[in-house]
């Protein structure tokens, strides 16, 4: 199984380490990974912004980056979800081409559930107490609720629950520095409805950047960790 | 305190977050009772069938409205109701002075009405020397405040109970620890002898319907049935965008909005409103006026996308769940209509420029899609007036300029790539001041820090 990494420009950026645990983890399940060199921005940012022309620019970019990939792989819901769900429309031009593109798109959990059929990763997450937080793309345009949850209960990890796992962390893209008053008070319901956790855990960087770089201004001492990473770690090697 | 526009909203929502901490606390809490109540309430019924169902009600309804309008007024006027059009704001308060001149009114009550905000019925009443009282409870505490709505369904939800407490106790001498019962009967007291007292009735109407000339209201309080059929006249403001084919179609409107709103199978009262009274009946006004209103409504209706937005129930369910709208309930969104469904007809009924910056007060994570009993596409229209303001130059010049500029990287990995090494070596927190994009960042939160290796070096190198 050959499957292409997008390290999304976050990830490359701010959660290196966690796309470099994205390929470990998809080695490991039998993945021969590529990383195509011309992968850039996914577009999402101009799309959100209003700017449709600049976000179709991007969405080329990609859309030629990852034509002969068998599953293009993103650490991240925010980015698959554009790629899946907005690009057929960005790109009716290409209308197949997009098409066929997000029919091979994944968020990582999915795909590891979905197309590899994974459920047990191992068990290295025994005894750790962690906060899912559930991304909005990730939960609203793809879907996807258990999966990341039962990969990580299933190497062990207790999940604890959390009655705001399911809102907005507020980062929002541009929203995050437009409005930053609101923008920081919704990380703020976030933070402050946590129970004592060994550390929070998502599928997007962009909502971990929002919640840790709120969480260290106030000084919590919350940690905060990618999916990736923190299911490479469940592998247990 | 009134609405001075949207243009303040940044403004005012980092003020009310600063200054006033209880009104997040407020509204977060009765959100999460609204949202919970209609989270079971949907859980009783085929949700998704019904919501489909509305949906087609009232697109149909939308796209033949001119006839559907001309249908409503012959059989209003064949009930014996008078019907008029009123094209703006300017007109409806036109028609009201002369209703309130013809019948020498002094004295009118209110039933809670988002149209009469929007008009400013209060402010035109009170200028023409008439005594008004809003009867909603919600209503009447934020009038007794000075306040506009903060919520379409609950008015005063910004408002903790001390707040009321304080109120009542000021009002009417009631004890400072009396619970909700107790200021509500102290309130019901009061308004006992206003709604007696008066000339004129004002309602709004969630329904009209056009094969029968009904107007149809729901409510949980009686002071909507009070208010249309103790005065000798009787008012109701109706949005032209309320209109329905059929008497049946409210049957099952009724119970949808209402569970979309209070989690309710049905509002306590449900008055269906055929006109005066007539001979032999006991009770209801004299004269029934039907203003029907415009006021931006068919220039929002010519969009091609947004158009679908006039579906809206006005249940504030989206305001409920939205995680914007709930840290500071809906007074800095700067008019009547806050929240997510406030973002999206305010480009269309204030225009597009005098909207701003409310398209982008969201962080499009599409809750309220979900829960909208009428299904308007919300965060697509958010996208759409974001589009709108691109094209017609009501973005920021810098945000222009630097996404731009992003794309153009975009398109060039390498120059992508090298730009990213680059910005790896900046502190951001010293950066994010000069920077304006990045300003607001590091303004409420640590700068980010960036991977010692970018990924795309790892892998070069060689991931073991």
């Amino acid at each position: 199984m050959k499957a292409a990494l997008f390290a999304t420009c976050l990830g490359d950026q701010f959660y290196a380490d966690a796309c470099a645990d994205a390929v470990r983890l998809l080695r490991y399940a039998g993945v021969d990974v590529d990383v195509p060199q011309s992968q850039t921005c996914c577009g999402q940012p101009a799309y959100n912004a209003g700017r449709r022309r600049e976000a179709i620019r991007m969405a080329h970019q990609t859309l030629d980056t990852f034509d002969s990939a068998d599953y293009v792989v993103l650490p991240s819901g925010s980015c698959a979800g554009m790629l899946r769900c907005f690009y057929p429309d960005l790109l009716n031009s290409e209308l197949e081409r997009a098409q066929d593109l997000a029919g091979r798109t994944y968020e990582l959990s999915h795909f590891l559930v979905e197309v590899l059929g994974i459920q047990d990763l191992g068990s290295g997450l025994k005894g750790k107490r962690i906060a899912y937080h559930h991304s909005c793309h990730a939960l609203r345009e793809l879907g996807l609720r258990n999966q990341p949850l039962s990969l990580l209960k299933n190497c062990g990890a207790e999940v604890v629950s959390w009655e705001a796992d399911e809102e907005c962390c507020g980062f929002g893209g541009l929203f995050s520095a437009k409005l930053p008053e609101v923008s920081a008070a919704m990380a703020d319901r976030k933070l402050d409805t946590l129970s004592d956790v060994d550390f929070v855990t998502s599928t997007d960087g962009g909502c971990l950047l929002q919640l840790s770089g709120r969480g260290n201004r106030r000084r919590l001492s919350v940690q905060f960790r990618h999916l990736a990473s923190v299911l490479w770690e469940g592998v247990g090697l | 305190m009134s609405f001075s526009g949207p243009k303040h909203y940044r403004a005012e929502s980092a003020k009310a977050l600063k200054d006033r901490p209880s009104v997040r606390a407020s509204v977060t809490s009765a959100t999460d009772t609204f949202n919970a109540n209609r989270s079971e309430a949907y859980s009783q019924i085929d949700s998704d069938l019904w919501r489909d169902w509305a949906r087609d009600v009232k697109s149909h309804a939308l796209t033949n409205l001119d006839q559907y309008l001309e249908q409503a007024e012959t059989q209003l006027l064949a009930n014996g109701a008078k019907v008029h059009w009123a094209e703006t704001a300017h007109d409806a308060l036109g028609l009201l002075e002369e209703i309130v001149r013809d019948h020498g009114i002094g004295t009118a009550v209110k039933a809670k009405s988002m149209l009469s905000e929007e008009l400013g019925i209060n402010e035109h009443l009170e200028h023409l020397g008439v005594h008004v009282r809003e009867t909603d409870l919600g209503e009447y505490i934020i009038q007794l405040i000075g306040e506009p709505p903060s919520h379409i369904v609950g008015p005063a939800i910004h408002r903790s109970l001390e707040d009321c407490q304080r109120l009542f106790h000021e009002t009417f001498g009631t004890p400072l620890d009396d619970g909700p019962d107790a200021l509500a009967a102290a309130a019901r007291e009061a308004l006992r002898e206003e709604f007696l007292a008066a000339d004129l009735g004002i309602s709004g109407g969630n329904f009209l319907v056009a094969e029968t000339g009904t107007v149809a209201l729901i409510e949980n309080e009686g002071n909507i049935r009070l208010s249309t059929s103790l005065p000798r006249v009787h008012i109701a403001l109706v949005g032209i965008e309320k209109i329905v084919p059929r008497l049946e179609d409210v049957s099952g409107l009724v119970q949808l909005t209402s569970r979309a709103a209070t989690g309710q199978p049905i509002g306590n009262f449900f008055s269906l409103i055929q006109g005066p009274k007539r001979d032999g009946d006991i009770d209801g006004p004299e004269e029934v006026h039907v203003i029907l209103v415009d006021n931006g409504r068919t220039r929002l209706l010519a969009d091609d996308k947004a158009w679908e937005a006039l579906r809206c129930v006005r249940c504030g369910a989206c305001l409920n769940i939205c995680p914007v709208y709930r840290q500071t309930g809906g007074h800095p969104y700067g008019w009547t209509y806050s929240g997510p469904i406030g973002a999206i007809i305010a480009p269309g009924m204030l225009g597009l420029e005098e909207a701003m910056p409310l398209p982008y007060a969201s962080s499009l994570c599409g809750a309220c899609v979900d829960e909208c009993p009428v299904r308007i596409p919300i965060p697509e229209l958010l996208l759409h007036w974001r589009e709108k303001a691109v094209e017609e130059g009501l973005t920021p010049s810098i945000e222009s300029a630097g996404l731009k500029a992003y794309t153009k990287a975009a398109e060039r990995p390498g120059i992508f790539r090298a730009a990213g090494a680059m910005l790896r070596h900046i502190p951001l927190d010293a950066g994010g001041r000069a920077l304006p994009i990045l300003s607001g960042w590091v303004k409420e939160r640590s700068a980010p820090e960036s991977s010692a290796k970018s990924f795309m070096q790892q892998w070069k190198e060689g991931i073991e």
